[in-house]
């Protein structure tokens, strides 16, 4: 798996990303800059990150889904290449068209930094396929502003077309209002485009990848997608 | 040449901050407050003195940047 992450000033889980990347590749990952015009030959997958880019000015995400290298993306997305936003790249992908909706400021107006369960809905995507459909795995979120809200019928496009693949539940799986600490609607934590290429989550998979992290959930998303690669290749 | 973009969000939209600001008002006992709705303004100098294209550059500038209409509705203003 080729893969390359995005990087904007003010962005700071790229480290992390390319280390969880490389642990589930063994390819090292390219690092793209942001004013840069295109991406490396033969990228498979582009990651845009979590931090807060430019500071989050304007609306989360707004300066950064306007930059150089966001076409490239897009072309990138349009060939059907995949793209994965995390946290801030949920914020960027959604600010910049090629995901609907808008991640609005955490219900409870906190910000909150700790772990959080999310059940996962379907197994059969590229994103998914490192887990079992139902399956509840534990990772952890770092947001103020991962309230996940869209008009009716978006969400009823979403719930229609099989698109939310991540939701928050409890530990034991119950998708409920106390488990949905931010507010999202329908409990929202990823959702993927209309062709399935391109999915935005507010957790972290990239955090919990290692041993030393204590706790190994986040994996799946990542080998999901390598076998993805590998048996399209 | 001056000019004002505002921007609101869409009767509907939720907004915890605006909510935030109404409970704050109505703790420190500013009486009449029924709602309060959070919103941006961004002051404008244009090097253009056209009016029109004035309008139109923000206009624009609103659509791609300032706004995202999703959410939120804009209004274009030139002052001066």
């Amino acid at each position: 798996m080729k893969s390359a992450v995005l990087v904007f000033p003010g962005i700071n889980r790229e480290r992390d990303m390319a280390r969880a990347l490389k642990l589930a590749s063994g390819n090292e990952t390219a690092m793209v800059w942001h004013a840069d015009t295109a991406l490396p030959k033969g990228t498979d997958l582009v990651v845009v990150p979590g931090g807060f880019s430019y500071g989050d000015y304007l609306r989360c995400g707004a300066i950064a889904a306007r930059a150089p290298v966001m076409d490239a993306v897009r072309d990138h997305a349009a060939k059907g290449g995949l793209v994965l936003g995390v946290c801030n790249g949920f914020q960027i992908l959604c600010e910049s068209g090629l995901l609907p909706g808008v991640l609005m400021r955490n219900a409870q107006l906190k910000f909150v930094c700790r772990d959080v369960h999310m059940k996962v809905e379907r197994s059969d995507t590229p994103f998914t396929r490192g887990y079992n459909a139902g399956q509840v795995i534990r990772v952890p979120v770092a947001h103020g502003e991962g309230n996940y809200e869209a008009d009716e019928e978006t969400l009823t496009r979403l719930e229609g077309e099989g698109r939310v693949l991540y939701r928050y539940c409890s530990a034991e799986g119950v998708v409920d209002e106390s488990s949905n600490f931010n507010g999202a609607a329908h409990s929202i934590a990823g959702i993927v485009n209309e062709r399935g290429n391109v999915l935005g989550m507010m957790p972290h998979p990239e955090n919990h990848v290692e041993e030393i992290m204590g706790c190994t959930d986040g994996r799946g998303l990542f080998a999901g997608l390598v076998q993805h690669l590998e048996k399209a290749a | 040449m001056k000019a004002r973009v505002t921007v609101t969000l869409k009767s509907g939209i939720l907004d915890p901050q605006g909510k935030a600001i109404e409970g704050a008002l109505k703790s420190l006992g500013v009486d009449g407050v029924a709602s309060v709705r959070q919103g941006k303004v961004f002051d404008i100098e244009l090097a253009d003195t056209d009016k029109a294209k004035a309008e139109a550059a923000l206009k624009a500038a609103a659509d791609k940047l300032l706004a995202n209409t999703v959410i939120e509705n804009y209004r274009v203003e030139v002052l001066s």
